[in-house]
């Protein structure tokens, strides 16, 4: 369905991510919020993972199985959005091609794939956001995670939103659009270049001078926050979606969770 | 395979790529060099990015018409006089190439930059029949000094640094004073050149790669920066030609075409220092020029290419682009990838030519971030032609066993939701308890690949489904 046609509170349904679902919950409350902000009713249909795992180790048909797994989830929904430029661009641009050639199954994933939206784009391009109610004191910087940069054009809406938070300033990286070396199973597959591409990324996040990195993908925040709590930086990380909705006070990634 | 072989060892061959500081200082060239160089051109250009989309059209249409165009070329070369002789392996390529230089008596050889003379090994067929080859592109004569392989098929000793060069060259050119600076590259090249006049004048056979062939006039066409690839072809009584058959374009129109994005997107120049056109052997009244003119054309499991999946990559113009900007070609360089075309290219490529069981590491060594198709002059969707890769590696069972069980059992839970809650919300919640003090995992089991260097975040509690379900319920 296009936005044009939207009814006036669209039902979006939060396609949270397997790694937001099990490690950072946080990220999907963050986004739920933001979405309902952004004039829309949430819902969580069950849902497991995107598929892509699958798709880039060479599965095509477990991941044939998930897409069609999300299709049927996200049925009765107006958009599936999801806080992460990677699931979303899997959705969106790959799940279509699992199922080229096959005319059925083609038409409902090209008709699921134009519903999908990372988060960010979906509050900015789809529903017009232009600033949020959000206070965050103190400087962020921000990486391009690259699956949202060159697959989905995700790139000045972050940054919009962000300028909008209250006592937050921006202090751009060296390289923002390069890889942070997560690439998925990469990460473990070629652990030992992997971390030679983090480390380079770590050093630029450290030399930009901010206190604080964001992106908009939890696989490669994880890789980065790993590196630099590794490391001993004292560089805290965290998802966009987090300082966006006002949840920026909560502890950062690999920080101890409070009280409990 | 050959001695030179090593992309089974990618791993082991990265690992010692990263322990090299030497390569490590050397690898800071690309990134610094390459890619502002790039950018500047392309952003000089207003229809750079049309003009991207039109060399994708003029390769899409050759490939779709090949075997026309090579009828076509063949045709205008003979009727210049030349030869043409298709290849289809790469052992033929070397002995049409070899049988030539044994015909002719020649002794030396005298040869441009060609990657196809990598790919067929041609300098050991040569040594072994009793011909010198000499490489006189500056970075190949170096290599040749060094008895080492190019580490990128644009400029083959960026693996090198400046002062390695000039040890290189105190040791072989042993009559260098002492006190000659050879600091500047300028210097290295003015000595180079020097070595190199005679040995032009003294080969019998030149013998250069191929950019371009153009099937309307048969004509071959090289770009070079120094200037030696005219020499090698206009000096010596025999040139010979050595290309694969996916360097046809239709007409000199699309060849100019082609090599404005090609120098752009290779080195940001505008055009290379040299374009150099040929077009058969010396012609009556022509005042230089070879007396025989021969074109080996290499097939080398290119029309079988032609037939399937991995198509596009016959697109590729060996501008090096992708190489450029790949994080993993920064960080461990060319000679990781075990043989001649490293890089993303490489990674689609070589596996097409020695076969995906012998080449399957690299597909897979690749981030998917995407910048090799952001920058591919001829759009190639690199990362997709890399994951076919991995879907044949799949389907033969090639992938890595930890990788294949890994994927069955997270596919068994995340292929059944209702057990996924139940067993994640569990797991989640015992990983929680674990690391709730620090935050995160030093150390994780099946995950040392990750832990060796990074810490691992420790979930925060229950599952996101599991707390927007209980939140649910109390509302």
């Amino acid at each position: 369905m296009s936005a044009a046609s939207a009814p006036a509170r669209p039902r979006v349904g939060l396609f949270a991510t397997c790694l937001v679902d099990l490690i950072r919950p946080s990220v999907g409350f963050a986004a739920a919020n933001l979405i309902e902000q952004a004039g829309c009713e949430v819902v969580v249909p069950p849902q497991t993972c995107c598929g892509q795992p699958a798709f880039n180790n060479g599965d095509r048909a477990t991941a044939r199985d998930l897409a069609l797994q999300a299709i049927d989830a996200f049925q009765g929904v107006d958009y599936v959005v999801a806080p992460s430029g990677s699931c979303a661009g899997q959705l969106k641009k790959h799940v279509p091609e699992l199922f080229a050639g096959e005319p059925d199954l083609s038409r409902r994933a090209d008709a699921f794939a134009a519903k999908v939206f990372e988060l960010v784009t979906f509050l900015v391009d789809v529903r017009g956001m232009t600033s949020v109610q959000a206070r965050f004191d103190g400087v962020v910087t921000y990486h391009d995670s690259c699956a949202g940069l060159r697959e989905l054009g995700v790139k000045a809406q972050p940054r919009k939103l962000l300028e909008s938070v209250q006592g937050l300033t921006i202090a751009e990286m060296k390289d923002p659009d390069v890889c942070c070396g997560f690439g998925g199973t990469f990460a473990v597959k070629y652990g030992e270049i992997s971390d030679a591409i983090v480390a380079k990324k770590a050093d630029n996040v450290v030399a930009a001078g901010a206190g604080t990195l964001l992106a908009g993908d939890l696989g490669c925040l994880m890789n980065m926050a790993g590196k630099l709590q590794r490391e001993g930086r004292p560089v805290r990380v965290r998802h966009v979606a987090e300082v966006l909705a006002g949840m920026g006070e909560e502890p950062a990634i690999g920080e101890p969770t409070r009280g409990e | 395979m050959t001695a030179h072989f090593t992309s089974p060892a990618f791993k082991e061959n990265a690992h010692q790529a990263l322990h090299d500081p030497a390569l490590q200082r050397a690898l800071g060239n690309v990134e610094s060099g390459f890619i502002a160089k790039r950018r500047k051109a392309a952003d000089k250009l207003p229809e750079f990015e049309a003009l991207r989309d039109s060399a994708r059209d003029i390769k899409n249409h050759t490939l779709a018409h090949l075997d026309l165009y090579l009828e076509a070329y063949e045709a205008k070369v003979t009727a210049a006089g030349g030869h043409v002789h298709f290849a289809p392996t790469a052992e033929d390529a070397s002995k049409i190439v070899t049988d030539i230089c044994r015909r002719v008596g020649a002794r030396t050889v005298a040869k441009g930059k060609s990657m196809i003379s990598e790919e067929i090994e041609l300098n050991a067929h040569l040594e072994a029949a009793g011909v010198k080859p000499i490489e006189t592109d500056l970075g190949e004569y170096i290599i040749q000094l060094r008895g080492e392989r190019p580490s990128h098929i644009v400029a083959p000793v960026i693996h090198l640094n400046r002062d390695q060069i000039e040890s290189d060259f105190r040791r072989v050119h042993s009559d260098l004073p002492a006190e000659r600076d050879l600091h500047a590259p300028e210097s290295l090249l003015a000595e180079a050149r020097g070595v190199l006049r005679k040995r032009f004048l003294e080969a019998d056979v030149g013998i250069t790669g191929a950019n371009f062939l153009v099937a309307e006039t048969g004509t071959s066409i090289i770009v070079t920066n120094e200037g030696n690839g005219d020499l090698s072809q206009t000096l010596p009584r025999v040139h010979i030609v050595l290309a694969s058959i996916e360097k046809l374009v239709p007409t000199l129109e699309d060849a100019s075409q082609m090599l404005r994005v090609l120098a752009r997107s290779a080195t940001g120049q505008e055009i290379s220092v040299y374009t150099t056109f040929s077009t058969g052997p010396r012609r009556a009244g022509d005042v230089d020029g070879p007396e025989e003119y021969h074109v080996v054309l290499l097939d080398n499991g290119r029309s079988a290419m032609l037939a399937g999946e991995f198509r596009e990559m016959l697109r590729c113009i060996r501008c090096a682009a992708c190489m450029n900007h790949c994080p993993v070609y920064h960080a461990v360089g060319g000679h990781a990838y075990g043989w001649v075309y490293p890089g993303p290219m490489g990674s689609v490529l070589s596996p097409s030519l020695i076969g995906v069981d012998k080449a399957g590491h690299l597909p897979n060594a690749s981030t998917f971030c995407g910048r090799c198709e952001s920058v591919c002059p001829v759009r190639i969707p690199l990362p997709k032609l890399m994951r076919h890769w991995r879907e044949r590696e799949f389907e033969r069972h090639l992938s890595p066993a930890t990788v294949r069980s890994g994927l069955r059992l997270w596919g068994f839970f995340a292929r059944r939701p209702r057990l996924y809650r139940l067993a994640t919300r569990t797991a989640m919640g015992a990983l929680a308890l674990l690391g709730r003090r620090k935050g995160r995992f030093r150390s994780l089991p099946l995950a040392g690949g990750w832990t060796a260097t990074r810490d691992f975040a420790a979930p925060e509690g229950s599952t996101f489904q599991a707390q927007w379900a209980a939140r649910k319920d109390r509302a």
